[in-house]
C-alpha cells in the first residue's frame, strides 16, 4: 500500500510496489482518458525552492491530466521562505491545505526533513545534489518499457558521476534487479562518488573508465548527464570538463542495435543533434513516460 | 611512576587506545563535571603495551554512544565500596543521535534547525557514519 507514504529516495517502495507502479503507468499509457478525473477534487502543492522547467511541468501536467488542481511557487523569493521561516514551518502550514506536497531544494535532505514534519506525502522532485527519486522511476520505466524487463542489462553511466543526483539514485535502484552490470564513465575529477561505489562492492559488477569510445559496444543501456554549472564553485572547472564527452555517430556506430540511450534533460553539448532521430536515442521519449509515471505514483499516493 | 589511589566510589573507563583518552575526556563532557575526575595517558599495559584510563569518582550516566564512537574497545567499570560491580564492554553502536554534525556544506542540517541529528554506521572498520538527510559520510 502505498497510500499516505512519502517519495524520498528511490529505495522507499519496494521493488513489488515498484512494479504495480509501473503496470499503473502501462495502463495510462494505453488509455489515459480513462484516468482524467480520478483526482477531481484533490489539490497538490509544487514548491520549487529552485528553477526547474521540466520537472514541475512534468508534475504539474500529470496532476492536471488526473482532474486534480496544483498550487505552489517556483520562485523561493515569492514564498514564505524569504521572510525567514523555516522549511518545517512552512511544511506543517501547506500540509493543512493540500493533499500532496511536490518539493525541489538545492539543499540536500530538505524532503527528509519535510517529511518528518507533514501530515500529507511528500515527494522529492529533487534535492540538490543529493536524489531525485521520480527520475529514477522515470528511468526505470523508460527501461523496462523499451527493453521488457529491468534484468540482465549492462548500463553504461556517463558524464558527470561526482555531483549527477539523478545517476547515483538510478544506480542504487537498479542495483537491486537481478544481473545489473555497470561501466561508470566520467573524468577523473567527476569519478563516481565513494558513498555509491562502496554500496556495490561485492554484490554488483562494475567497472570504472574514463574513454566512452572503447565501451560503446558493450553497453545495453547508455546513461548520458550533462556537467552541470550549478555544482561547480569554480567556473574555471566547469568549463574545463562541460565538453569532455560528446556522443556522435561516429560513437554510435559502435554500438550494439538494439542499444538505448537516455538522458534526464536538458542536455548543452554532450549529445549531438545529429543522433537525435536515431531511433535507439529515446530522451525525448523518455520525458514523456516522466509524466505518466508521475501520475501513478500521484494516484497511489492518494490512495485514488 | 605517578600512583593514583584506588577508587572507592564511581568509574572507570579502562582499556582506552592511547590517543584516545582526551578526545574521550572530552566528548563525553567530562571537564564541566565537579567531582573528581583522572585522565592518565600511556599507562603501561600487559595486554596493549600502553593504554589510556579515566576515573571518575561518581556514578553518572555515561553516554555509551560516545563512548562506542570514540573508542569501542574500552570497557566500563562500575566501582562501590572499593570493589569492582559491573563491567561493560564498549561497542560501535549503530546509529547514534546528536553526537556528530553533518561535514556537508549543502545538507539541510546546516540551515535548518534539526533536533538531534541520526547518523547511521555505514563502514565500522573505519567507523564512518552517514547523514539521515544528506546521507555524506562522516566520523568523529
Amino acid at each position: 500500500m502505498l497510500k499516505g507514504r512519502h517519495l524520498i529516495v528511490p529505495t522507499d517502495f519496494t521493488v513489488d510496489e515498484l512494479n504495480d507502479l509501473f503496470r499503473l503507468a502501462d495502463s495510462i499509457i494505453a488509455n489515459p482518458s480513462n484516468y482524467s478525473d480520478v483526482c477531481k477534487g484533490k489539490l497538490m502543492a509544487s514548491l520549487f525552492f529552485e528553477p526547474s522547467t521540466r520537472t514541475k511541468f512534468s508534475f504539474d501536467a500529470a496532476m492536471y491530466r488526473l482532474g486534480g488542481n496544483v498550487l505552489g511557487f517556483s520562485d523561493p523569493n515569492t514564498s514564505s521562505a524569504a521572510k525567514g521561516e523555516s522549511l518545517s514551518d512552512t511544511t506543517k502550514t501547506i500540509a493543512n491545505y493540500v493533499d500532496l506536497i511536490v518539493c525541489r531544494s538545492p539543499k540536500e535532505g530538505a524532503a527528509k526533513l519535510m517529511s518528518k514534519a507533514s501530515s500529507v506525502p511528500i515527494i522529492n522532485a529533487g534535492d540538490g545534489g543529493h536524489q531525485h527519486p521520480t527520475q529514477t522511476l522515470t528511468d526505470l520505466l523508460t527501461i523496462r518499457y523499451y527493453k521488457k524487463s529491468l534484468d540482465n542489462h549492462v548500463v553504461g553511466v556517463c558524464g558527470d558521476l561526482k555531483f549527477g543526483r539523478t545517476i547515483h539514485s538510478l544506480v542504487k535502484a537498479l542495483s537491486r534487479y537481478d544481473n545489473t552490470r555497470f561501466i561508470f564513465i566520467s573524468p577523473e575529477e567527476l569519478k563516481m562518488p565513494e558513498y555509491v561505489t562502496k554500496e556495490l562492492e561485492g554484490k554488483i559488477e562494475f567497472v570504472q573508465t574514463d574513454n566512452l569510445d572503447k565501451v560503446m559496444d558493450k553497453l545495453d543501456i547508455l546513461y548520458m548527464s550533462r556537467v552541470q554549472r550549478e555544482r561547480f564553485v569554480s567556473e574555471e572547472e566547469y568549463l574545463r570538463l562541460k565538453d569532455y564527452f560528446i556522443l556522435d555517430q561516429q560513437k554510435m556506430q559502435k554500438a550494439k542495435s538494439d542499444l538505448i540511450v537516455m538522458h534526464p534533460l536538458p542536455r548543452v553539448n554532450e549529445i549531438s543533434t545529429e543522433i537525435d532521430n536515431d531511433p535507439r536515442c529515446v530522451y525525448f521519449e523518455q520525458a514523456k513516460l516522466g509524466m505518466y509515471i508521475r501520475m501513478a505514483l500521484i494516484m497511489r499516493l492518494l490512495g485514488v | 611512576m605517578i600512583n593514583v589511589s584506588k577508587l572507592k566510589q564511581g568509574i572507570v573507563i579502562d582499556h582506552i587506545k592511547p590517543g584516545q583518552g582526551y578526545k574521550l575526556f572530552s566528548q563525553l563532557g567530562l571537564d564541566k563535571l565537579d567531582d573528581v575526575v583522572v585522565l592518565l595517558r600511556n599507562v603501561p599495559s600487559k595486554k596493549m603495551g600502553a593504554k589510556d584510563l579515566i576515573k571518575i569518582e561518581t556514578n553518572l550516566a555515561l553516554d555509551f554512544d560516545v563512548l562506542g564512537l570514540v573508542d569501542p574497545g574500552a570497557t566500563v567499570n562500575y566501582v562501590e565500596d572499593g570493589v569492582r560491580v559491573k563491567k561493560i564492554s564498549v561497542a560501535l553502536p549503530n546509529e547514534v543521535y546528536g553526537i556528530l554534525e553533518c561535514k556537508n556544506p549543502r545538507c539541510i542540517s546546516k540551515t535548518e534547525h534539526t533536533d538531534k541529528i541520526k547518523f547511521i554506521l555505514f563502514d565500522s572498520e573505519k567507523r564512518v557514519f552517514k547523514c539521515e538527510y544528506c546521507d555524506s559520510l562522516t566520523s568523529l
